[in-house]
């Protein structure tokens, strides 16, 4: 492994920013927020960057690394290519805050507009319920979510048509997808799907799912059986005849 | 002179892990204004580290489970040291907080008959974390957080406190600024609850995050509050080793509790060649025993790895020093081993430790169904902190309360896998009742503005000095290097003696630390703000351990290697001189009420 590295770092604010050049050694197991933690210590200490757990479990780290939206502290520098600088940008989606860091309240914003869960009555005398492991582990793997909006920061439809405003975004399809197939929830999400938080903006192009640190199977596993809800409750041809006669 | 946002509330919440999230949801449930600040982005916080499970005696995979034999294991694990209130409220309120986490849309594996899954864990006899995997934490901070946004609460995300405001010794709120553009707050409050969680990053080699700089002990002792049982710091025993940026990562006690075992170089299970005295009876002295003790086998006695963690850690730094370990300075923790006695063991292992198998194949590069992992001990968990009230975790400051990790009572010595989780459940829930009670009784208290401004002055020296002042990562980092090698896991006095010296010359030090830029996202005059704090804990740390002249639990004094009856009735607690200075002196113990001491007996 090559014993030091050039990391092409852009670093600026709302306003405007430029790539700034940054060389340190680098040692075998590194990650990418280790060099940039070393980077910030030793010559940039006003260098932001937003970091937690350094474990793939919180998902704060979330940045685009030689262009791919990842998480910096599950990227070794050992997979990626030391001859050519290591380009670090912002995750282009969320408004710059400053270097590194972006304002990703939108989405803490978004989930309030989702309706909460919703249990049904105990099954137990004792307040408690019964479920099957098989009937949990569906949901499980939408609760493995980190939340750390790399799958919002590749969504065509913020990315490129900034419908913030009207679409939910694949993380939040995750979330309803929790919610509705949980085996205890009532509340009932399919109208809002359709009308309120637009399942139907979503082209299936599985980009979200590609760059999900959880390999969680956003398209398949939720986006899509949430479009069927939405298409059998309102694009059902035999129901919208029985509707007309 | 800088400005201030003002905002006003009943109750305000200091930290948003598990407890500070649990304190406002019962706050808010109370109906009063409830604000809550983050230092990191809502549902970001450590609490979703914790990976085994959270400790509850549902008895639902073994029915001679209940509250008084947990309450027995706390107490044991915690060598008698702990506040025994909290010890009892703890085992017994844990279940119907588990349960009301279902109630918010957790989902915690199953067992066969359809109830929530329990399994073993270091120190509690019977299986008793209720776990999704090995991703319990994840699971309880998402339910709260997604609780809790719908209660009302307001959130203010990455900020960090300053300072705790008091009205003649009252509580009055806090301010403190944000990181997005370094602003200036005053939050008003009738009551606080500090929920801040640890001080694992004034140690070198830790499992917790750049948070964990022991905020809320530091501000709770400046407020006048007493601090309890600072001495007790908890190594875990397995932390990633290597590759060496990885290092201190939490590998979960869920390895051992799956029939994972802990081997030297030689190739030696090592833990079956010293077990205590106090857990003799429930050891298994064969690895038959102890396999069939993790398959669930009632008459088996658990295996020596899942001695409490103090000892596992002490055992394993035993094996390193003596030149037993591996190449990277550990021991090996096998789980690929099973293969002997089960079939398809790399998918039972994939299913029952998703995120451990991840972790591992991500950043060592190592399948952990087919190859044996390094590890060793890392700073975990702080057992000492605010003191406070059993049932009501107010503090010694009125109008101050204190839950989770930054409390201490329920641990003593040594706390016990999966009962930091349940802490944090049953605590935060009676300091949110509490609080909301407080907050309702009393009015609001007035602010001191001349404090105000002296403090947010204060907070941007560090500007006017600039680059060329001291480098605040620096300085963290040698205050990390120097408390590692002096007041780690073993101890001594001259080592301790030294340690205050550097963490002496390090705070005046840090008085000059310099940073660059400005206050928009600035981490290095984060850091620099951070500093104080650690050093305080530091120091607090060094000298209860020095007046500690024993070892018990987490503390191990290479000069007075045993245990000292004559210390095993009292606390030691640290508060604030009249003049500024730390003292340091010994408390007895509360007495222990005649029906739980029978509890104790009956369960030895």
């Amino acid at each position: 492994m090559a014993t030091q590295a050039m990391f092409r770092i852009w670093r600026g604010d709302a306003a405007g920013g430029q790539f700034k050049d940054f060389v340190t050694p680098v040692e075998e197991g590194m990650v990418v927020l280790d060099a940039v933690h070393r980077i910030q210590a030793q010559q940039a200490p006003d260098l932001a960057v937003r970091w937690n757990c350094k474990a793939g479990k919180c998902g704060s780290c979330s940045a685009e690394i030689n262009g791919m939206p990842k998480l910096m502290c599950m990227t070794r520098l050992s997979n990626l290519n030391l001859d050519m600088p290591v380009i670090l940008e912002p995750m282009h989606t969320f408004p710059v805050i400053r270097d590194l860091v972006t304002d990703v309240s939108w989405n803490f914003r978004v989930k309030k507009t989702i309706k909460k869960f919703r249990p049904r009555t105990p099954d137990a005398p004792d307040g408690t319920w019964r479920m099957q492991q098989a009937d949990v582990e569906r949901v499980q793997e939408f609760r493995k979510c980190i939340e750390c909006f790399l799958c919002q920061d590749v969504c065509h439809v913020l990315r490129e048509h900034h419908k913030q405003e009207e679409f939910i975004g694949p993380r939040f399809l995750v979330h309803v997808a929790a919610l509705e197939m949980h085996p205890l929830d009532t509340e009932d999400r399919v109208t809002d799907l359709r009308r309120k938080h637009n399942i139907g903006y979503c082209n299936i192009t599985t980009c979200c799912r590609q760059v999900c640190p959880e390999s969680i199977t956003i398209t398949e596993n939720a986006i899509i059986p949430l479009k069927e809800r939405v298409v059998d409750r309102f694009f059902d041809p035999l129901k919208q005849l029985f509707h007309i006669i | 002179m800088p400005e201030f946002e003002r905002f006003s509330y009943d109750v305000l919440v200091i930290g948003a892990g598990g407890a500070g999230l649990r304190a406002a949801i019962e706050a808010a449930a109370a109906g009063v204004k409830v604000g809550v600040v983050c230092k990191s982005l809502l549902g970001k916080a450590h609490t979703v580290m914790a990976e085994g499970g959270v400790a509850a005696a549902l008895a639902n995979v073994d029915d001679r489970d209940n509250w008084r034999v947990h309450f027995a294991d706390t107490m044991r694990g915690g060598q008698y040291l702990n506040n025994w209130r909290m010890a009892e409220l703890h085992a017994k309120e844990a279940p119907e907080c588990v349960h009301e986490l279902e109630a918010w849309g957790a989902l915690f594996d199953r067992t066969e008959d359809g109830r929530i899954l329990q399994r073993n864990f270091g120190g509690h006899r019977y299986p008793r974390l209720a776990h999704v995997g090995d991703r319990t934490g994840l699971e309880m901070i998402r339910t709260l957080q997604d609780h809790g946004i719908h209660s009302g609460m307001e959130v203010h995300m990455e900020c960090t406190v300053l300072t705790l405001l008091l009205d003649s010794g009252r509580i009055a709120g806090a301010c403190g600024y944000d990181r997005e553009k370094g602003r200036f707050y005053l939050w008003q409050a009738k009551a606080v609850v500090l929920a801040t969680g640890g001080i694992g990053r004034a140690f070198k080699v830790t499992s917790n995050s750049w948070e964990y700089t022991g905020d809320g002990h530091a501000l709770a002792y400046h407020a006048g509050a007493e601090l309890k049982d600072m001495e007790f710091v908890q190594f875990h025993p397995t932390g990633m080793v290597w590759p060496i940026s990885v290092r201190g990562i939490l590998v979960t006690e869920g390895v051992r509790g799956e029939g994972g075992v802990l081997r030297n170089k030689e190739g030696r299970r090592f833990m079956f060649d010293e077990i205590p005295d106090l857990y003799k009876e429930q050891t298994a002295d064969n690895e038959e025993e102890g396999w069939r003790y993790t398959q669930g086998d009632k008459n088996a006695r658990r295996p020596p790895e899942l001695l409490t963690r103090d000892h596992v850690a002490r055992c394993i730094n035993r094996e390193v020093k003596a030149g037993r370990g591996t190449p990277h300075g550990g021991v090996f923790l096998d789980i690929a081993w099973i293969k002997e006695r089960m079939p398809k063991s790399e998918e039972h292992i994939k299913r029952k430790l998703p995120s451990m198998y991840h972790q591992f194949k991500q950043l060592a590069d190592l399948d952990i169904t087919k190859e044996p992992m390094e590890v060793g001990p890392t700073t975990h968990y702080m057992m000492g902190g605010v003191s406070v009230d059993g049932d009501s975790q107010m503090s010694t400051v009125p109008g101050l309360f204190a839950a989770g990790e930054v409390a201490a009572g329920l641990h003593g010595a040594n706390r016990l896998g999966g009962n930091s989780l349940s802490d944090l459940l049953v605590f935060g829930r009676r300091a949110g009742r509490f609080a909301a009670e407080f907050a309702k009784s009393n009015s609001a208290g007035a602010i001191d503005e001349a404090q105000l401004q002296a403090t947010a002055n204060a907070s941007l020296a560090p500007f006017d000095r600039g680059p060329a002042g001291e480098n605040p990562y620096q300085i963290q980092y040698e205050l990390q290097e120097s408390m590692q090698d002096l007041v780690g896991i073993v101890r001594t006095e001259s080592e301790m003696q030294r340690a205050l010296e550097i963490v002496g010359h390090l705070s005046a030090r840090a008085e000059r630390a310099g940073v660059a830029g400005h206050r928009q996202y600035n981490n290095g005059w984060h850091t620099a703000m951070d500093l104080a704090n650690l050093l305080n804990v530091s120091e607090a740390i060094t000298r209860a351990a020095l007046l500690r002249t024993e070892s018990r639990g987490a503390q191990f004094r290479e000069d007075f290697p045993n245990k000292d009856a004559e210390w095993g009735k009292y606390n030691i607690i640290v508060k604030r001189g009249a003049y500024g200075e730390m003292q340091v002196e010994r408390r007895p113990l509360e007495p222990l009420p005649a029906e739980l001491k029978a509890v104790i007996e009956e369960m030895k």
